[in-house]
């Protein structure tokens, strides 16, 4: 499959998280667009990958040229579980305090 | 024995350190033992170097210590040199220093012991910088003596730092030497620029090279660092006042060798002055107003170090007169003996005081010579000595210089005569009114005054038969050929290549002879009418003096006019500097910084709006101006 549907999904992803983030209010919402974001690049490290390895076959039929990044993408996957953890501890500290999980009411994180 | 040279100023050092650190430790007697022990040694070493050097076809040898300074182009050793010049200062140094250390454990008695091993550590350091700078093989590791002597003199002067006047002496003393260190330092560099070395054995060789107006301009320099340390016209004024400290300070360093350091350079590098006949003129020149102008001041000085002071100061541009005329022997024959006498002159000064209870002003002194023999006795020798009356050492040494002068130009052997004659003049005056005449002392003075201690009167003895005999070595071709001893011991180094070519063309022997006498019944003439003047007493100077004496009084006002062209303009600078640049200019550069620093973050402040969705907003946007500039901006 060429590469251009890959990069054209990825990109796809990427901008619906980035229009998430900025226009929504709720964080949780806005938290799952960041993780939009983050998964649309795994896509891309993921289909990168692949091509390149194709291209290293022709070449060579016993080259393992990209097999790290098929590995990295689950790195990164625990590493964004655990920082979703992080970001739920956050969220519900947030809502304990404020009685609402609206982002527009953290106005006090100022000087 | 030349293998240890390195001993002869290391002992001195190692003399100072355990003086210096066991000050509050060590009993009086063992801080007197290190001290004139270390240099008594050393005086033992010099003199059996100094047997090594006699014999004919002595060659004069480097040892080099260490590497001082190496790089890739400039290579500078540790090196001590060895030749008849160095030798003979080294035995001047170390004898003259050790009769002095032995009458300072007398006359400095009356300190605290603490204080009393301070002296001796500093006295000891002293000699070591001499050592250091006689002995340097180069230019840079004289340099090291140089500043050596110049620090020590600053501690000596100021040794009673209690009293604010010293420590202004001190000061006025450094700050003048180090006017005239820059000379020296500018002359080293320009040294290692243009000949790449600064040893002395490279130098001399390539100096012929060079053009006249590089060699002018660095033995302009040099002369300017000797007018610092050999207090010559204009940088004279920081001897009388260093009178300050001790007497036997007085003796050892500013008369008998620190001051000599200029002259002994000069004689070092005869080589480089040969080859600028304006630096010689210069030097003859600066000599001999130097002479005049500070034996003028020394007619009517009251203080009886003052008088010893300027005479020092006259004595020394006598010696820069046979520099500068090319009669590099009679200069240094003049420092050996001149170190005899007018140490001499300051250790029986040293003892009056002593007597008198600190009292210096020859005017409260008078009929001494009945209750001070020993004292009395050598004072006078030392007087005869200077004023250059047959046979006394002082009359050969100045004898020599003069005729050179003469051979050089009339004119330098008038006006050299002249202060000659002013030199009889006030040492007999100061002779007659400290020795003669009645005592005008206070009651409890008279009854105090007694003959100083053994200490301080073997000293003066031992001085005052080198005094006398002193100038023995170098009698004059005329009176009796080939018994110039010095002349033909110190051939090898400061003849040269010419030979004799360099030393002054000889006056015929009837002209020489005529002068001699002249001079000498002239002199006689002036020692009688002083003596007889100022042994009457009393004094009859208590009225205020007007016109030239006033002039004198006030030394010419040399102080003044120094305050008026030098003081007075760098306090107005400094006082601009300090009120109107540093405050406007300087601080307003510094508080603008700060204020603007204020002034920006409280407008950046603003950005933190505390709106969570602002923030992202920057932060996409600042994403997609990265985005954009990497994609389409090209350096």
């Amino acid at each position: 499959m060429p590469i251009n549907y890959y990069l054209f999904l990825s990109l796809a992803l990427f901008s619906i998280g980035v229009a998430g983030v900025l226009a929504r209010r709720n964080a949780l919402i806005v938290f799952m667009c960041i993780e939009l974001m983050l998964n649309a690049v795994n896509l891309l490290l993921v289909a990168f990958s692949r091509m390149h390895h194709t291209a290293a076959v022709l070449l060579d039929p016993t080259s393992k040229a990209g097999a790290e990044a098929q590995i990295l993408v689950f790195f990164i996957m625990v590493v964004a579980a655990a920082e979703v953890t992080v970001g739920l501890a956050i969220i519900v500290m947030l809502y304990r305090n404020i009685r609402s999980v609206d982002i527009n009411f953290l106005n006090r994180l100022k000087y | 024995m030349i293998r240890f040279i390195y001993l002869v100023p290391l002992l001195p050092l190692l003399g100072f350190l355990l003086n210096g650190l066991g000050r509050k430790a060590f009993s009086r007697k063992a801080v007197s033992v290190i001290g004139v022990g270390t240099v008594l040694l050393a005086f033992g070493i010099s003199l059996s170097l100094f047997f090594e050097t006699l014999p004919e076809g002595f060659l004069p040898q480097t040892v080099k210590l260490a590497d001082f300074i190496d790089t890739g182009r400039v290579k500078i050793p540790f090196s001590l040199l060895v030749d008849r010049l160095s030798v003979l200062f080294l035995l001047i140094i170390t004898s003259v220093g050790s009769l002095i250390h032995l009458y300072s454990t007398a006359y400095m008695q009356e300190e605290a012991t603490s204080d009393y091993a301070r002296y001796f550590s500093y006295l000891n350091l002293f000699v070591f910088s001499m050592l250091v700078l006689v002995l340097g093989a180069g230019f840079v590791t004289m340099f090291i003596g140089w500043e050596g002597v110049g620090l020590c003199s600053y501690l000596l002067i100021g040794f009673w730092f209690r009293n604010p006047a010293y420590n202004d002496a001190a000061k006025k003393a450094f700050v003048m030497n180090r006017i005239g260190d820059l000379g020296f330092l500018l002359a080293v560099f320009w040294m290692l620029a243009r000949f790449g070395t600064a040893e002395f054995s490279g130098v001399f060789e390539q100096a012929p090279e060079a053009t006249a107006a590089v060699l002018t301009g660095i033995t302009l320099l040099l002369f300017v660092g000797a007018t610092g340390k050999s207090a010559q016209i204009p940088l004279f004024t920081w001897l009388p006042d260093a009178m300050a400290g001790p007497t036997p300070v007085s003796a050892l360093i500013h008369a008998a060798t620190m001051v000599t350091a200029g002259i002994y350079m000069i004689a070092r590098s005869h080589v480089l002055f040969n080859l600028a006949p304006i630096t010689q003129t210069v030097i003859a020149v600066t000599g001999l107003a130097t002479a005049l102008l500070a034996a003028s001041i020394a007619l009517r000085q009251h203080d009886i170090k003052k008088v010893l002071a300027y005479s020092t100061v006259s004595q020394l541009g006598y010696m820069f007169l046979g520099l500068g005329v090319g009669a590099y022997t009679g200069a240094v024959f003049h420092v050996m003996t001149h170190a005899f006498f007018k140490a001499l002159l300051f250790l029986g000064a040293g003892s009056v005081i002593h007597a008198m209870h600190h009292e210096q002003d020859i005017r409260r002194m008078g009929g001494l010579a009945a209750r001070m023999p020993v004292t009395h006795l050598t004072f006078l020798l030392a007087c005869l000595a200077i004023s250059g009356l047959p046979p006394f050492s002082g009359f050969f040494s100045k004898d020599e210089i003069l005729m050179a002068a003469l051979a050089k130009h009339p004119a330098y052997y008038l006006f050299g005569l002249a202060g000659a004659l002013m030199t009889a003049f006030y040492m007999f005056r100061l002779y007659a009114m400290t020795f003669r005449g009645a005592f005008r002392g206070s009651a409890e003075q008279a009854a105090h005054v007694h003959e100083s201690p053994m200490a301080m009167t073997l000293p003066l003895m031992v001085l005052a038969v080198f005094s006398v005999a002193g100038g023995w070595l170098g009698i004059p071709e005329v009176i009796w050929p080939g018994a110039h001893r010095l002349a033909a011991y110190l051939a090898p180094v400061l003849a040269g290549d010419d030979g004799e070519a360099l030393n002054v063309a000889h006056l015929s022997h009837a002209t020489e002879w005529a002068l001699m006498g002249g001079s000498t019944l002239a002199i006689l003439a002036v020692v009688a009418f002083a003596w007889r003047r100022f042994s009457q007493s009393p004094s009859t100077e208590e009225k205020p003096s007007t016109g030239l004496a006033a002039l004198l009084d006030n030394k010419w006002l040399l102080d003044e006019c120094y305050a008026w062209l030098v003081v007075r303009p760098l306090q107005a600078i400094s006082r601009y500097l300090s009120d109107i640049l540093e405050r406007n200019i300087i601080d307003g550069l510094v508080n603008g910084i700060g204020r603007g620093v204020q002034y920006i973050s409280r407008q950046l402040r603003l950005l933190q709006s505390g709106q969570v969705g602002s923030y992202l907003f920057i932060m996409v946007f600042c994403m997609v101006l990265f985005f954009i500039v990497q994609m389409f901006w090209k350096p």
